[in-house]
């Protein structure tokens, strides 16, 4: 039972960072109907962006929140210049502009920082928490922690302010929301941004567990694509529950299941996406999309 | 263009193919006979994106298995390396045809979604095996000699085997895309509904295109199994899925010549990039395939299709009483 429940706690940890990323892809699919492939170079990107901060003798908060910055203005950036000029192309079309920038922003980070792995630290104390019999690590619960502030930071973000309203609007009815004033281009890139934020917030967590590398994020990407096609692309609210379910089957399927272990990891994510799409395309919250041809 | 034309070009090429070994040998000699094998399977990946519109970004998957097939025929059951390339073209038809069938149901983003994690899985999933496939260490194979006492060397050998499978399957895929079932796929891409409504078996059709891709992208698989003399799981990874997608883009999307602009293109110039870093040549790839969405949509093959329209247009309308566009009226009368 105790092994169950740390299983279940670690599972909730990582769950944590997949379902930043899927929120991540989930926003900018919402906003665009683009899943954006180089969501997770992008955070590994801005990880290594914060590692060379941290080796510059920056303390780790402040190199956290000038990270979450720099990531932010890159996100809008990459939107404004990249995405922009493909923006009413075919689907096929900008899903090969955003592999493009993956394998960019991969080579690069290998070309600056080398291929080695680098160790990454916690913020958190070493000592883990023990409560009654079990025994959780300090990291895990620093890590869901900080999932779920940003989880609500974010709510209130899209809940109480204006602006949240206006990227709302923005991405529900384009049209009706630039009659109304609302600078639709800029709302987009903003999204992107903040999406850019969340991939981050992803790779300074699961950079301590993993060690960095410029391929550290392909297999999280897999399994955000699995938590966001199991929560459905259309529903942030999704994405953070099958990012969670994700995480915690990962870790059982794991434990309990001999003979996938650790190596078939990447086929179960396989399988998940594949299940869900055929049994339910639209996932757990999504809607399904009725169009009139 | 016209029919003599095209066969003017195509008998050109393939002669032009024939004579390379008079004047490379060796590596550069493998690297041509790589090329062949790279639009092979790019001729497979075009039929199915650039002609049915639909999407793959796990080729490599596919790849892999026609590079296994053939690699454990050999070793572990002495088949002769030839006839391994039809059984691998079978085997990934097959599987090819059964991953169709579920990805009727995705469209578009979701299918692109499903074979990218695909090709992020298979390395796994090779390792996985290790029985049959000598996991990470991958099984290493012996270069077959040149049949029937013919004098050439093992490597010149292999390019003209390559070479042959070759031209046979480029034959095959335009005498496939100019036919009916060509037309239906294209129909299919440019409007499913409407091609439905023609009479067209849209889930069939689809599917057995899948397959057809499949299978042309697993003998290249098997090929490059018996040219390299080895497999390992981790040269096949989500980068050999990218590095086929890349090949259309820049050969050009339903083009059969487009192809073999691809496999010029992803065969040479990470050669020549990796003098600058090893990290180059992905980074060029990224701009390289940024770049083309930007300016040449239709890759090279297009702008080559474009300029020579142009130069036809100007040319017709140059001759005495032959410009079409500003008289419509006597354009129409006769």
């Amino acid at each position: 039972m105790d092994v169950f429940l740390q299983q279940v706690l670690s599972g909730l940890a990582t769950g944590g960072i997949y379902a930043s990323l899927a929120l991540a892809l989930v926003m900018i699919y919402q906003a665009t109907d683009v899943v954006n492939f180089a969501q997770g170079e992008m955070a590994m990107f801005a990880t290594y962006l914060a590692w060379s901060m941290l080796n510059a003798g920056m303390s780790y908060w402040l190199t956290f929140v000038a990270t979450l910055a720099i990531a932010f203005v890159a996100g809008v950036a990459i939107q404004r210049i990249i995405i922009r000029p493909v923006e009413t192309a075919p689907i096929l079309t900008i899903v090969i502009v955003t592999l493009g920038l993956l394998v960019i922003l991969n080579s690069v980070a290998g070309w600056i920082w080398t291929y080695l792995q680098k160790p990454f630290p916690s913020p958190f104390p070493r000592e883990p928490i023990r409560i009654g019999g079990i025994v959780f690590g300090a990291h895990d619960v620093g890590e869901i922690a900080v999932t779920l502030v940003m989880l609500a930071l974010l709510f209130a973000f899209f809940r109480f302010t204006p602006l949240g309203l206006a990227m709302r609007a923005a991405a529900q009815n384009p049209v009706s929301s630039r009659l109304a004033g609302i600078r639709v281009g800029w709302m987009l890139a903003l999204g992107w941004g903040l999406a850019a934020v969340f991939g981050a917030v992803a790779g300074l967590m699961v950079a301590p567990v993993l060690t960095l590398d410029p391929n550290m994020m392909g297999g999280i990407q897999i399994y955000a694509f699995a938590a966001a096609t199991l929560g459905g692309f259309g529903s942030p609210v999704g994405a953070v529950v099958g990012g969670f379910i994700v995480g915690i089957t990962e870790n059982l399927v794991g434990t309990y299941v001999s003979f996938i272990g650790t190596e078939l990891k990447l086929t179960v994510a396989l399988a998940m996406i594949i299940v869900v799409l055929l049994v339910r395309p639209a996932g757990l919250f999504g809607r399904t999309v009725v169009r009139r041809v | 263009m016209s029919r003599g034309l095209r066969l003017a070009l195509f008998v050109g090429a393939v002669g032009a193919a024939v004579v390379v070994p008079a004047f490379v040998s060796g590596f550069r000699l493998f690297q041509f006979t790589q090329v062949y094998i790279y639009a092979i399977a790019l001729m497979g990946l075009n039929l199915l994106t650039g002609y049915n519109g639909q999407f793959s970004l796990g080729h490599g998957a596919f790849y892999a298995i026609g590079a296994y097939t053939s690699a454990i025929m050999m070793d572990r059951w002495n088949v002769p390396y030839g006839w391994t390339i039809p059984v691998a073209g079978v085997l990934c038809l097959v599987v090819g045809f059964l991953f169709g069938r579920p990805a009727l149901r995705l469209e578009g983003l979701y299918l692109a979604l499903a074979t990218f994690s695909l090709a992020l899985a298979v390395p796994q999933i090779l390792k996985y095996f290790e029985h049959w496939t000598g996991g990470s260490q991958g099984i290493v194979l012996t270069k077959p000699k040149a049949p029937w006492g013919v004098p050439l060397t093992e490597d010149q050998w292999l390019y003209y085997l390559t070479l042959a499978v070759t031209v046979a399957m480029f034959v095959a895929a335009a005498n496939l895309i100019r036919g009916r079932v060509g037309r239906a796929i294209v129909a299919i891409r440019d409007n499913h509904l409407a091609a439905e409504v023609m009479g067209v078996d849209t889930a069939l059709v689809k599917s057995v295109t899948f397959g057809v891709s499949a299978a042309y992208t697993g003998v290249a698989g098997a090929l490059s199994a018996i040219v390299i003399a080895f497999v390992a799981p981790d040269s096949f990874n989500v980068f050999l899925s990218v590095t086929l997608l890349i090949g259309i883009v820049i050969g050009g999307f339903a083009s059969i010549w487009g192809n073999i602009f691809g496999a010029l293109f992803i065969q040479f110039v990470p050669n020549w990039a990796q003098d600058i870093s090893k990290a180059a040549p992905w980074a060029i790839f990224g701009i390289f395939l940024i770049g083309f969405m930007y300016a040449m949509p239709y890759g090279i093959a297009g702008a080559i299709r474009r300029l020579w329209i142009r130069w036809v247009v100007s040319r017709v309308s140059r001759a005495p009483g032959g410009d079409v566009r500003s008289s419509p009226a006597k354009a129409s009368t006769t």
